[in-house]
C-alpha cells in the first residue's frame, strides 16, 4: 500500500455554508505535509471525511488508495489526531490506549512503547481528567501512533503545546517523515509550520489556494525587491533605471528597486558614485506568503459592508509591519 | 526533500487480527477501566440483595396455638404447593381396573356475609369449580398423585390428574332428569376417563399417566368444593378479595367396580378436614348411602394453592438495581458522544453497526453477570429467611427457581442493552435514562402498585418492555382455579418467556435503530 492521502474534489455542505467546495490534494510520503488556512476554511471538515466520519456531499477521499471505512485494522493504516480533549476523564491514558490497542488486536506491549514515544510515562497511569493540554496532545500523538502507521493526520498538534513540547513535536514530525511516513498536519498558524512543513497545502472557502513546496512559496512572495536609502535619490532612481530594473519612490529618502540583485545594485550605484547609506534585500516570511495567499478568503468574510479597496489596503499593511518586523529581528 | 526519492514507510509491527472479537475485548477494557461504572454494577447487585433480604426479614407469620407451629401444606407429585381436600367414599383396587358411576344431582350452599349478626345467610348453589366425580388415587395421603374424572358447577365433564392437569369434557350439568355417566380406568400407570349419558355410549374424556403409581390404590366417589370468590373493584383501582365458605352434594347411584377390588364396607375420609381445637372437624363432609345412591357432600378443592408467599416476593430490589444499571449502560455509551470520544471509537472500527454491537454484548454480558450474583444470592437466603420467619413460601422445582435467577438476570441484561440503545438514539444521558425508566419500571410501578384497573395494568405489562418482568413469576395462574390473577398480586398476563420475548423485541428494535442512526450520521 502507497502512504498516501489523495482527496479528490470534495464536496459538502452544511445548511447554507459550503463547508467545502472541491478541495483536492495529495499528501506524498516522505514529508511533512503542512494544512494550512484560516478558522473555517475546511482544514477539519476534510480531515473528518478522509477519516470516514463525516460524509462528503461530492468527491472522494482515499488513503493508500481505499476509502477509510473499508480498511481493516485502520489503526495501522492511519493514525489520526483530531481531538485531544476527546478523553474519557476517569480513565488513564494508559487504559486509554490499551482499549484502542486491543480494538486493533495490538498487544498491551505497544501501548507501553508508544507511552514512552511521547514521553508520558510518568503520567500514563494517572486518570487523563487530570492531565494538562500538553499532556492530552502527547497522548493524542501517541494514539495515532499506536499502529505504528504510514499515514499521520494531525489536526493542531501544537495547540497547548509548550515551548519545550513544540520543539519536540518538530522533531518527532520531522523524524517520522524522514522514515518515509506521509505526515498531514493542519494549523491555522503559518507560524507553526515555518520550520517543521516541507509542502504546504494552504487553502480558503474550502479549496485549496496554493500546493507548492515551501521554499518555492517563499521566493514567489519575495520576488527579489530590494530597499534603498540613498540622499541623492533622483540620480540612484536614474542609474538604475538605466541598468532595467523597475523602480519606485518611497517616503523621504528610500526607493524600492524589483528587478536587480542587491550586489549589482551596489556595483553600479559605486560606478556612478551615488552615494547611499544602505541596501537590504527583501526576503519574504511564510507568513507574508500566506496572507497573500489567503487574503481573498479573509475578504470573503470581511467583505460584508467593507469595500474591496479598503479590505487590500489593510492587508497590505499588515504585511509590511510584519516584514519590517521581520528585519529589525535580524 | 522529494517524494520521488523517498520509500514509503513500512511497519514493522504484527498486523493483529481485525474481528468482532477484537471489538468487543476493547469495549470491555473501556467498561472495566472507569471504576465507576465497575461499582454501579457492583451497587446495582447489592441493591438487589440487600433491599431483598431486608424485606424478608421483616416479614413475620405467627400461626398462634400451643406449638406455634403452622400446619404442613401439602405438596403434589410435581413438587408444588397443593390443596387436598374433598370427601372420599373408597375402596382399594389391586392392579387394573376401573370404576362406572351415574350422576343425578348436583346442588351446594354457599354461606353469604351474615346481615343480622348471629344468623347465618346460607343460600342454595353450586361453585363453577365444585367437583364431584370418580377417582383413582394412591392411598388416602393429602398430595398424593390421583386422576379424576368429574362433573364441575360450572364448567362441565373434567379429566384432572396430580392438581395441576386439566382437560375438558363436554359441557353442561347433571339433574335427575338429564344423568351422567362417569367411567375412570386404570391399565399399568395409564388412568383414562369417560363420560356418557346413556351408560351404552361412553367418550373418552382424557388419559393420564401417573408414573410410580403402585400397584394398590384407592378408588371411590368424591366430592369437593372451593370456597367462593369475590373480587370487588375499590375506587382507585385497587380491589379487594372476599372468600367465603361454601359446600357441594352430589348424588351417585349405579355404582360398579371392576377389576380386584376390596370387599365389605365402602371406607369413607374426610380428607384434609380442617380440625377444630377440640379435635372435631369444621365443616365436615359426609355421606349417606341408601339403597344404592351414595348422596356425597364435601368441602375443599383439589389443586394447586396459591396462598403464600413466592419466592419472587425477595426481589423487591430488581427495580432500583434496575435503575442503577440503566444509568451505567446510558452512560457507557453517552459519555463518548458528550467528549467525542465516539469518533475515536470510530476510527478505530469504522464499521459503526459493529461498535454498538460490541458495546451492547459487554454491556448485557456485564449486567448478566451481576444480576446473577445478586438474584443467585437473594432467592434462597432471602427465601430461607422468610421460612426462618414462619412465612409460608410456595415451593416450585430447582428448575423453577433457576429461571427465576436467571430471568432476573437476564431481564437486566436485555434492559440494560435497551438503556444503551436509548443512550445512542439520545446521546444525551439526563434523555436516554429518562426515556428508559418511563419505558421500563414506570409502567411495572403503575401496573402493580393498585392505582390502575387490572385490565389497564394488565395491558401495560403485555405491551410495554415492562412486559420483561413476567420472567420472575414463579407460581403459574392455573385456569381451573379461581383467582384473582392481576399484577398487583404477582400474576403476570403473559407467560414468562413471553413477557420476556416482549423486552427482546424492544431491545433489538432499539438497537437497530440507533445503529441506523449511527450510520447515518456525522459524529
Amino acid at each position: 500500500m502507497e502512504a498516501t492521502i489523495e482527496v479528490i474534489g470534495l464536496r459538502k455542505r452544511f445548511g447554507r455554508t459550503m463547508a467545502l467546495d472541491g478541495m483536492s490534494f495529495r499528501v506524498t510520503p516522505g514529508q511533512v505535509t503542512g494544512f494550512v488556512g484560516p478558522n473555517g476554511a475546511g482544514k477539519s471538515t476534510t480531515m473528518r471525511v478522509i477519516l470516514g466520519l463525516d460524509a462528503a456531499d461530492e468527491g472522494t477521499a482515499l488513503v493508500g488508495g481505499r476509502p477509510y471505512p473499508s480498511l481493516r485494522n485502520p489503526l495501522s493504516h492511519v493514525g489520526a489526531l483530531l481531538d485531544a480533549a476527546a478523553l474519557q476523564p476517569s480513565r488513564t491514558g494508559r487504559n486509554h490506549l490499551l482499549w484502542l490497542a486491543h480494538s486493533q488486536g495490538l498487544p498491551a506491549r505497544r501501548v507501553d512503547e508508544v507511552i514512552e514515544q511521547v514521553g508520558l510515562r510518568s503520567a500514563a497511569r494517572r486518570k487523563a481528567g487530570g492531565y494538562s493540554l500538553g499532556m492530552r496532545q502527547r497522548l493524542g500523538i501517541a494514539a495515532a501512533l499506536l499502529g505504528d502507521p504510514p499515514v499521520l493526520m494531525l489536526d493542531e498538534p501544537v495547540n497547548g503545546l509548550d515551548p519545550e513540547g513544540i520543539v519536540w513535536i518538530r522533531g518527532l514530525l520531522r523524524s517520522l517523515a524522514a522514515e518515509g511516513r506521509a505526515v498531514l498536519i493542519s494549523s491555522h498558524l503559518m507560524s507553526e509550520l515555518q520550520d517543521t512543513a516541507d509542502h504546504l497545502v494552504v487553502v480558503g472557502r474550502g479549496r485549496v489556494v496554493a500546493d507548492t513546496s515551501v521554499a518555492d512559496l517563499i521566493a514567489t512572495a519575495s520576488s527579489g525587491r530590494v530597499t534603498l536609502r540613498t540622499t541623492a535619490r533622483s540620480e540612484a532612481m536614474t542609474a538604475l533605471a538605466h541598468a532595467g530594473a523597475t523602480v519606485a519612490a518611497g517616503d523621504r529618502d528610500t526607493i524600492t528597486v524589483s528587478g536587480l540583485e542587491a550586489e549589482r545594485i551596489v556595483t553600479l550605484l559605486n560606478a556612478n558614485a551615488v552615494p547611499f547609506s544602505e541596501v537590504a534585500a527583501h526576503r519574504a516570511t511564510l507568513e507574508e506568503a500566506y496572507m497573500d495567499l489567503t487574503r481573498d478568503a479573509v475578504e470573503f468574510r470581511a467583505a460584508t459592508g467593507v469595500t474591496t479597496g479598503t479590505a487590500t489596503g489593510v492587508t497590505t499593511g499588515t504585511a509590511t509591519g510584519a516584514a519590517a518586523g521581520q528585519e529589525a529581528a535580524r | 526533500m522529494s517524494s520521488g526519492t523517498v520509500t514509503p514507510y513500512r511497519s514493522g509491527l504484527r498486523t493483529g487480527r481485525d474481528g468482532f472479537a477484537q471489538l468487543v475485548r476493547a469495549e470491555w477494557t473501556k467498561f472495566r477501566t472507569v471504576r465507576g461504572w465497575l461499582i454501579g454494577m457492583m451497587v446495582a447487585a447489592l441493591v438487589i440483595v440487600l433491599l431483598g433480604l431486608l424485606s424478608a426479614s421483616g416479614s413475620q407469620t405467627s400461626c398462634g396455638g400451643p406449638s406455634d407451629v403452622c400446619p404442613a401444606v401439602p405438596v403434589g407429585p410435581g413438587g408444588e404447593a397443593v390443596e387436598d381436600k374433598f370427601y372420599f367414599v373408597h375402596r382399594s383396587l389391586a392392579g387394573d381396573g376401573g370404576i362406572t358411576v351415574r350422576m343425578t344431582s348436583m346442588t351446594g350452599q354457599i354461606r353469604l356475609p351474615d346481615i343480622t349478626p348471629g344468623t347465618r345467610r346460607v343460600v342454595p348453589g353450586v361453585e363453577p369449580w365444585a367437583k364431584a366425580g370418580v377417582m383413582i388415587k394412591d392411598g388416602t395421603r393429602q398430595g398424593s398423585a390421583y386422576a379424576a374424572t368429574m362433573i364441575t358447577g360450572g364448567h362441565g365433564v373434567r379429566m384432572q390428574h396430580d392438581f395441576t392437569e386439566d382437560v375438558a369434557g363436554r359441557p353442561g350439568g347433571v339433574s335427575a332428569a338429564s344423568p351422567r355417566w362417569l367411567r375412570l380406568t386404570r391399565s399399568g400407570e395409564e388412568l383414562t376417563g369417560y363420560e356418557s349419558a346413556d351408560g351404552a355410549h361412553w367418550t373418552k374424556v382424557g388419559t393420564a399417566r401417573l408414573a410410580g403409581l403402585p400397584a394398590t390404590v384407592q378408588v371411590g366417589l368424591f366430592v369437593a368444593s372451593p370456597g367462593d370468590l369475590t373480587v370487588k373493584q375499590t375506587d382507585l383501582g385497587g380491589s379487594t378479595v372476599q372468600n367465603r365458605f361454601a359446600e357441594a352434594t352430589a348424588a351417585f347411584d349405579q355404582v360398579s367396580l371392576e377389576g380386584k377390588v376390596s370387599g365389605g364396607a365402602w371406607s369413607r375420609d374426610d380428607i384434609g378436614v380442617t380440625r377444630e381445637p377440640d379435635g372435631s372437624p369444621h365443616h365436615p363432609g359426609g355421606v349417606v348411602e341408601s339403597g344404592g345412591t351414595f348422596t356425597v357432600t364435601g368441602v375443599g378443592d383439589i389443586a394447586p394453592l396459591a396462598d403464600g408467599q413466592t419466592i419472587e416476593s425477595t426481589l423487591t430490589g430488581v427495580l432500583t438495581g434496575l435503575i442503577v444499571v440503566i444509568v451505567v449502560a446510558v452512560m457507557f455509551i453517552t459519555s463518548e458522544h458528550r467528549r467525542g470520544l465516539i469518533r475515536t471509537s470510530l476510527l478505530a472500527s469504522p464499521r459503526r453497526g459493529r461498535v454498538l454491537a460490541a458495546k451492547a454484548v459487554v454491556i448485557a454480558a456485564v449486567t448478566f453477570v451481576a444480576g446473577l450474583a445478586g438474584a443467585g444470592v437473594v432467592v434462597p437466603l432471602g427465601t430461607w429467611i422468610l421460612r426462618a420467619g414462619g412465612n409460608y413460601v410456595l415451593p416450585v422445582s430447582l428448575l423453577t427457581e433457576s429461571r427465576v435467577v436467571v430471568g432476573v438476570a437476564a431481564l437486566l441484561a436485555v434492559a440494560a442493552v435497551f438503556a444503551l440503545a436509548l443512550g445512542a438514539l439520545f446521546r444525551r444521558s439526563a434523555a436516554a435514562v429518562t426515556a428508559a425508566i418511563a419505558a421500563i419500571v414506570l409502567p411495572h410501578i403503575l401496573a402493580t402498585a393498585s392505582v390502575l384497573p387490572a385490565g389497564a395494568a394488565q395491558w401495560l405489562l403485555r405491551l410495554t418492555p415492562a412486559a420483561g418482568f413476567a420472567i420472575q413469576q414463579s407460581i403459574p395462574e392455573y385456569p381451573q382455579v379461581i383467582g384473582h390473577y392481576v399484577p398487583q398480586a404477582g400474576y403476570y398476563p403473559l407467560a414468562p418467556w413471553a413477557g420476556f420475548a416482549v423486552l427482546c423485541g424492544y431491545a433489538v428494535l432499539a438497537l437497530g435503530l440507533a445503529v441506523f442512526m449511527l450510520r447515518r450520521r456525522d459524529v
